[in-house]
């Protein structure tokens, strides 16, 4: 099953899963995070392939981010069909200001995802260590790059999720809060995103 | 320096502002007391161009703690804004006109007394409408990229996106079914680094449009690093003013008609130095230094070797280390006081590459006869409380009747500040 067809399954399970919702209004907000945890992982670590994990975002990122779903921000034109954005846009366009603050605050209370117990090979860790410290991941992201307010929890992320991340970051397709992440990106080649999301997926 | 302010207030507000008042007048004989030699260490080569984190020293944990500073993506609301905790000089008066506005940035103006508001991180431009003393809230674009700059010209209205520059003719008739923008110039870089745009149109009918410079020290080409002007039907190009970093505010002097820009330093190289700068054009094309010399007395340390400061157009005025100067006007109403008439008001938004924060002000600047700086003291302060924002100014423009209006991006927020006795907007 390719990421298309995961995305078309999602979506309609979310529709679905929506307009159920819609009819239980005075829900609470952890009923009516079910829908999400139910892809994004309930622990809050993704089994999902290219959906990221939430555990330990801070809640000023998600706010960030759930906005900018709603306002239709968060992709490029090209990436306007995108499934996995549909999904969000879906998922997002009914909430109030709100909504986004309270889903925000919920979610930022799940746990970190951990750390998996594959290692990773020590050379390709050491290399994309030093990459980290050339590119100052870590200076916003923090050393142990949990993030900050608006920057997010990169540790132990799903590695396919970083991979796509940093991708549409360099080609402009995720368009960020503003334009940091392109910036950062721009000389880093494909082979070194591969690496620095190997590294930060095992991050301990 | 600061002449006739209440003794107490001066006081008050000396210490927030020392950065500009000591600045200004002799600063082409010598440089500022406070400028130290340049003592950070090379940026390290991996970095990008365009990282803010350029120049970024190693293992100094002051220096960690600081990055770029989001602001909040939903607006306010109307009861959590700060105006109980904001000064202002006697005798004036500040009021929300309106709130609710998603990351409020430039506004203009039109005939007819609607206020345009853009946005850097939303994608609409507003029309704020007073009819009998409700305030109503209008869309007319949305979908835009990064729509930040705003310019009002004979009824129409001017839209900078990031790398494009469209138009709503005959808006004030049409903001409840607005014409979807017309693109009127599009032949800009799509730079994200200081690529969001502040444009205005001249006393000589051309249209405005600065272009960063892509990146916190970089070398520049000659798309970049400017204030250039191109008619109004986008033709005509021409470079106004180079070695301009980032500027996101600018006017003309209704005096001698000669634009004055403010200009962001660089970030990364102290806390003290280099201070943001007021520029002043008095010829076509003049340099005013970025990146080989910052503040006009100060060759940077990456790129300055082999220059002198001489060889650029000094600053009439610095106005703080990492102030973050943006918008700026001059007051040519009638409501404030006479001393203020002709005088630039400058929103400076605040610091981020600095441990105290400085900046998250108004000031009012004013000039001599010749065009040079006299004096500048601070006009509204109080949006940092310990060492946090409480709001965080943007830009300025004045109403017909004199009264000013000020865009708090971080409140998503618009205040109008009058004189007299207190009045309502709109009533």
């Amino acid at each position: 099953m390719n990421t298309i067809d995961i995305g078309r399954r999602i979506a309609v399970a979310v529709v679905l899963l929506c307009s159920a919702n819609q009819s239980l209004l005075g829900e609470t907000v952890a009923e009516r995070a079910a829908p999400c945890l139910a892809c994004h992982g309930e622990t809050g670590q993704s089994e999902n392939p290219e959906v990221p994990s939430l555990g330990g975002q801070p809640a000023p990122y998600l706010l960030i981010q759930l906005y900018m779903f709603r306002e239709k921000q968060r992709a490029s034109p090209a990436k306007k069909d995108d499934p996995m954005i549909q999904v969000m846009t879906e998922m997002t366009t009914r909430f109030t200001d709100d909504d986004l603050r309270n889903f925000s605050d919920f979610v930022a209370r799940l746990p970190a995802p951990k750390p998996p117990a594959d290692a990773g090979d020590a050379d390709r860790m050491q290399r994309a260590a030093a990459l980290i410290t050339q590119n100052r991941c870590n200076s916003c992201h923090n050393l142990d790059l949990a993030g900050r307010d608006n920057v997010p929890h990169i540790a132990n992320q799903r590695e396919d999720y970083l991979v796509r991340t940093m991708r549409e970051y360099k080609s402009n397709d995720r368009r960020g809060y503003d334009g940091a992440m392109a910036e950062v990106l721009a000389p880093v080649n494909d082979q070194q995103i591969l690496d620095l999301a190997y590294y930060i997926s095992r991050f301990r | 320096m600061i002449p006739r302010v209440t003794a107490r207030r001066s006081i008050l507000l000396a210490g927030t502002i020392a950065g500009v008042l000591f600045a200004a007048p002799a600063f082409s004989q010598q440089p500022p007391a406070s400028a130290p030699p340049a003592a950070a260490p090379a940026a390290a080569p991996a970095l990008p161009p365009g990282s803010p984190l350029i120049g970024r020293p190693e293992g100094n944990a002051a220096a960690a703690k600081l990055a770029p500073i989001a602001s909040p993506p939903l607006p306010a609301a109307a009861d959590k804004l700060p105006t109980a905790k904001l000064k202002l000089p006697p005798g004036f008066n500040i009021e929300v006109y309106a709130s609710g506005i998603a990351n409020t940035r430039s506004l203009r103006v039109g005939d007819k007394g609607t206020v345009f508001v853009g946005t850097r991180l939303g994608n609409k431009v507003t029309a704020i409408v007073k009819k009998d003393g409700k305030t109503e809230i209008k869309t007319i674009a949305e979908g835009l990229y990064r729509p930040n700059g705003l310019a009002y010209h004979k009824g129409t209205l001017y839209i900078a996106e990031l790398s494009q520059i469209s138009k709503i003719d005959n808006v004030e008739a049409n903001l409840d079914k607005p014409p979807k923008p017309t693109v009127i110039y599009t032949d800009l870089p799509k730079d994200e680094a200081h690529g969001w745009k502040f444009i205005a149109i001249g006393p000589d009918e051309k249209l405005y449009i600065p272009v960063g410079q892509p990146g916190n020290n970089v070398l520049h080409d000659n798309d970049h690093g400017q204030i250039r002007r191109i008619n109004l039907d986008g033709s005509g190009r021409e470079n106004v003013a180079v070695g301009v970093r980032n500027t996101v505010g600018f006017d003309w002097n209704p005096v001698n008609k000669q634009l004055y820009f403010s200009d962001n330093g660089r970030d990364w190289l102290s806390e003290d130095v280099p201070q943001d700068e007021l520029n002043r054009v008095t010829k076509v094309g003049q340099h005013f230094g970025a990146p080989y010399c910052y503040q006009g007395n100060f060759l940077d340390p990456e790129f300055g070797w082999g220059h002198s400061c001489r060889e650029f157009e000094p600053p009439v005025m610095l106005t703080g280390p990492h102030a973050a100067g943006l918008g700026m006007r001059f007051n040519t109403g009638k409501m404030f006081p006479a001393k203020y008439k002709n005088a630039i008001f400058l929103a400076r938004r605040g610091s981020w590459n600095r441990s105290v924060k400085f900046g998250g002000d108004v000031v009012a600047i004013f000039l001599n006869k010749d065009g040079t700086v006299k004096s500048s003291e601070p006009f509204i302060t109080g949006f940092i409380d310990n060492n946090n924002y409480l709001g965080r100014p943007v830009d300025v423009e004045f109403m017909a009747d004199g009264s000013m209006l000020l865009s708090d991006d971080w409140n998503g927020a618009i205040y109008r500040i009058t004189y007299g006795k207190a009045q309502v907007a709109g009533r």
